[in-house]
C-alpha cells in the first residue's frame, strides 16, 4: 500500500501532475526517513541512480518490491533501466563508455558478460571498505580483476532447469536426457547461444561424467557431436525469452530449458507449467552488480550494492523475485520450504565461464555451424 | 529550363542539401563500418584499431557462403512474390472510385505502422497448433487435427511478403495511377483480350517501375533479421541474423562489420547487374 502511494507520488512529481505542496510534503517525508536511516548520506537524497536489471518480469519485481524500500532507507531515487538478456547489454555499455556515456550506473551482469567486460576494463573497481556487507557474499561470487581489484559483487543467483507443460507431460521428466528422447521430436525450446544456454555443460554432465570433460578440445567436440543429435527435437532456438515463455504456457512448445524463478512464478499464477531439477543438476548461473567506468555516480552505487548484500534483502529477493541468495543461506531467515522453492539439494551444473572467454569465437562458430548446418 | 550542365555554386545549390544528407547518413556510417571491419578482434573482449583481414578470411568459407546464398535467394523470392501480387492488386486499385482507393491506402499505411515484432508474433500465433488457423480447418472438417505450421520456410515467406506488400503497393501506386488509360483502350479496340492487353501493354510500359520496385523490395527483405528468428528454423536464418548475433551477442564488431560490408557489396553488385540488364534490353 505504502509502496504504491510512494511510486505514484514519485510518478506524479516527475510528470508534474500534482500540486507543488504535495511534492514538497513528499520530499520532506523522504528527507526525514533518509536522515533516520543513513544519516551520513542525507545529501544524497536528491540524487538518482540508474540501475540496469533484466527487462520484463525481473524489472517489474525489482520496481515493485525492492527499489521503493531502498529509496525509503537511503533517499536515493532509483531509475530502473530494462536490460536485454545476455551480452547485448554489455556491448551497449561498452560502446556508450567509449563515448563516456553511462546508460545505467550499476547493472546486473551475467558471468560471461562480467568476464568479457573485465578484459576490456569496462568495470570501475569497487572499494570494499565502503561495502561492509560484501564480506557476507559467497567468495566465488565476488568477481575480481587479475590484480585483485573487485570488478563485480554477486547480486542474485538463478537456476536454468528442465521445464515442461503439465498438460502435455503429466509426468515430470527426471533427467536432461529427456532432451534427446526421440519421442520429443519437434517439442523443445532451447536457448540459441552457446554462452547463455550452457548446453555443452549439460551434455558433458549428462553423458560424459561431468563438465571436466570440456577441458580438452576433443571433449568439447564430443559434446558438440552429442548435441547435434538432439537438433531434430528442437522446435525453437530462442534468443527472446518471451517467445519461449508464451509457447511453453500454451503447450505449443511443451518442453525446454528455462529459468526456474520465472517458471515457478508462472506456475503460481495458475499456468500449466513446471520446473524440474534433473538428477544431473540444474544449471546455476548468477548475476553480479557492476559499475561502468563511465558512471559518475560511483558513491551512490556503493550504497546501493551494500544495501543489496544485506541478509534481509537477499531473503526478500528470494521471496519476491524467486532468485537464490548470493550469501550463505544460514545468515538469512529463509525457511526450508522457502529455500527449496528457489534452489535444490542436487549439486548444480556450474557453467565453464573460463571457456567463454578463452575460446569464445571458436565455440560460437562451432555452435552456429551445429545448429544452422 | 537550364539545358546546359549547372555551373558554379549557385546552380549546384539545390543538390547540396541531399548531398550533405547522403554524406552524413550514408557515406560516414559506411566508412566507419569499413574501418571497423579491418580492426583486430580481442578474443573474449572487444576490438582494437588495426589493419587486419582476418575478419574477411573467416567469412570466406562454405558455411557462410551457404548462408549468404540462402539470404540472397530468399530476398529475391520475396521481391518476386511481393511484386507479383502487388502489381495486379495496384492495377485494380487505381481503377476503383477515389473514395475506395483512399480507404485501401489508409489501410495499407496502417499495416506499415506495425512493428516487425508484432508481425512476427501475430504470424506465429496464426500458424500455431494451439491457437492457429488449422483449428479452423479442423472445425470445418478439412483437417483431422490441428497442426503447427510455424516455424517453417513457408511461415517465414508469408511473414516477409506480408511485411513488404504495403511498401510495394505504395511504390507502384503513383506510376500505375499516372499510366495513360488510352494505351490499354487502344489495345482493347484493336481486339486484344484484357489479359493480353495487361501483359503486352501495361506491364512493358511500366517495366522500369517494376524493376525499380523489385530491387527495393529485394534490399528491404535482405535486411530482415527478426522475422527469420521468429518464423524460421535455424537453417532459415539469414546473414543479417548472424550479423546481429556477432554484433549484439558476441561483441565481435569487426567480424559483424566485415559481414555487413560483404552483404552491402554483393547486393550493390546485384542491383547494378539488374540495372545494366534493364538498360541493355532498352537499347536492343
Amino acid at each position: 500500500m505504502n509502496e504504491t502511494t510512494g511510486k505514484q507520488g514519485l510518478h506524479a512529481a516527475l510528470t508534474g501532475g500534482i500540486g507543488r505542496r504535495a511534492v514538497l510534503a513528499g520530499a520532506g517525508t523522504l528527507a526525514t526517513v533518509a536522515a533516520i536511516g543513513f544519516p551520513n548520506i542525507v545529501r544524497a537524497q536528491s540524487k538518482t541512480l540508474k540501475v540496469g536489471v533484466y527487462g520484463g518480469y525481473f524489472k517489474e519485481s525489482f520496481e515493485k518490491h525492492i527499489f521503493p524500500e531502498f529509496s525509503k532507507a537511503t533517499g536515493i531515487t532509483v531509475e530502473a533501466i530494462a536490460e536485454p538478456t545476455g551480452e547485448a547489454w554489455l556491448v551497449q555499455l561498452e560502446q556508450a563508455a567509449r563515448a563516456r556515456q553511462a546508460p545505467a550506473d550499476v547493472s546486473m551482469m551475467s558471468q560471461v558478460a562480467m568476464l568479457k567486460g573485465a578484459s576490456a576494463e569496462l568495470w570501475a573497481p569497487f572499494d570494499l571498505s565502503k561495502i561492509p556487507n560484501a564480506a557476507k557474499v559467497v567468495p566465488h561470487l565476488v568477481n575480481k580483476y587479475p590484480d585483485g581489484k573487485v570488478s563485480g559483487i554477486g547480486a542474485v543467483s538463478w537456476y536454468i532447469t528442465l521445464v515442461t507443460n503439465t498438460k502435455s507431460y503429466p509426468q515430470a521428466p527426471d533427467s536432461w536426457a529427456a532432451l534427446w528422447d526421440p519421442a520429443n521430436k519437434d517439442k523443445l525450446g532451447l536457448l540459441a547461444l552457446v554462452s547463455n544456454s550452457f548446453l555443452l555443460e549439460v551434455t558433458a554432465a549428462t553423458f560424459f561424467g561431468g563438465t571436466k570433460h570440456l577441458d580438452s578440445e576433443q571433449g568439447q567436440l564430443d559434446c558438440f557431436k552429442k548435441l547435434a543429435e538432439l537438433k531434430s527435437n528442437v522446435k525453437l532456438w530462442y534468443r527472446d525469452e518471451a517467445q519461449f515463455e508464451a509457447s511453453l504456457k500454451s503447450g505449443e512448445i511443451p518442453m525446454g530449458q528455462y529459468y526456474h524463478d520465472v517458471t515457478g512464478l508462472a506456475a503460481a499464477d495458475g499456468q500449466p507449467v513446471r520446473s524440474t531439477f534433473p538428477k544431473e543438476g540444474g544449471i546455476l548461473d548468477s548475476g553480479s552488480w557492476a559499475v561502468t567506468r563511465a558512471s559518475k555516480a560511483g558513491d551512490l552505487a556503493h550504497v546501493f550494492v551494500d544495501y543489496m548484500c544485506q541478509p534481509s534483502i537477499q531473503a526478500l529477493l528470494s521471496r519476491k523475485v524467486g532468485t537464490a541468495p548470493t550469501i550463505d543461506r544460514k545468515m538469512t531467515d529463509l525457511t526450508d520450504q522457502e529455500f527449496a522453492a528457489v534452489s535444490s539439494d542436487i549439486a548444480p551444473i556450474i557453467p565453464r565461464y573460463d571457456l567463454y572467454t578463452s575460446k569464445s569465437d571458436w565455440l560460437n562458430q562451432k555452435w552456429t555451424e551445429m545448429i544452422v548446418g | 529550363m537550364i539545358r546546359r550542365a549547372p555551373r558554379g555554386l549557385a546552380e549546384h545549390a539545390p543538390i547540396l542539401f541531399p548531398a550533405l544528407m547522403l554524406v552524413v547518413f550514408f557515406v560516414i556510417p559506411f566508412s566507419l563500418m569499413i574501418a571497423v571491419s579491418v580492426f583486430r578482434r580481442v578474443p573474449g573482449g572487444f576490438y582494437e584499431p588495426d589493419l587486419v583481414f582476418a575478419n574477411y578470411e573467416r567469412f570466406l568459407t562454405a558455411f557462410f557462403g551457404g548462408v549468404m546464398s540462402f539470404s540472397l535467394g530468399l530476398a529475391a523470392l520475396v521481391a518476386a512474390l511481393s511484386v507479383g501480387i502487388a502489381f495486379p492488386f495496384t492495377y485494380r486499385l487505381v481503377k476503383l472510385p477515389r473514395r475506395a482507393q483512399i480507404r485501401w491506402l489508409v489501410f495499407l499505411l496502417s499495416i506499415l505502422s506495425l512493428s516487425e515484432v508484432i508481425i512476427g508474433f501475430a504470424w506465429s500465433t496464426l500458424l500455431s497448433r494451439t491457437a492457429g488457423i488449422t483449428n479452423l480447418f479442423v472445425a470445418l472438417g478439412l483437417m483431422a487435427e490441428p497442426q503447427s505450421l510455424s516455424p517453417s520456410f513457408g511461415a517465414l515467406l508469408a511473414g516477409l511478403v506480408y511485411q513488404a506488400f504495403p511498401y510495394t503497393v505504395l511504390v507502384l501506386y503513383p506510376a500505375l495511377a499516372r499510366l495513360d488509360p488510352y494505351l490499354e483502350e487502344a489495345a482493347r479496340t484493336l481486339g486484344s483480350s484484357p489479359l493480353r492487353a495487361f501483359f503486352t501493354v501495361v506491364v512493358p510500359a511500366l517495366r522500369n517501375t517494376i524493376v525499380a520496385t523489385t530491387i527495393m523490395v529485394f534490399v528491404f527483405a535482405l535486411g530482415s533479421y527478426l522475422l527469420p528468428q521468429l518464423l524460421g528454423r535455424p537453417q532459415h536464418w539469414t546473414l543479417s541474423v548472424l550479423i546481429t548475433d556477432q554484433a549484439i551477442y558476441q561483441s565481435n564488431m569487426p567480424f559483424a562489420a566485415a559481414m555487413a560490408v560483404f552483404l552491402v557489396l554483393v547486393s550493390l553488385a546485384l542491383v547494378g547487374l539488374a540495372l545494366l540488364a534493364g538498360r541493355r534490353e532498352e537499347t536492343a
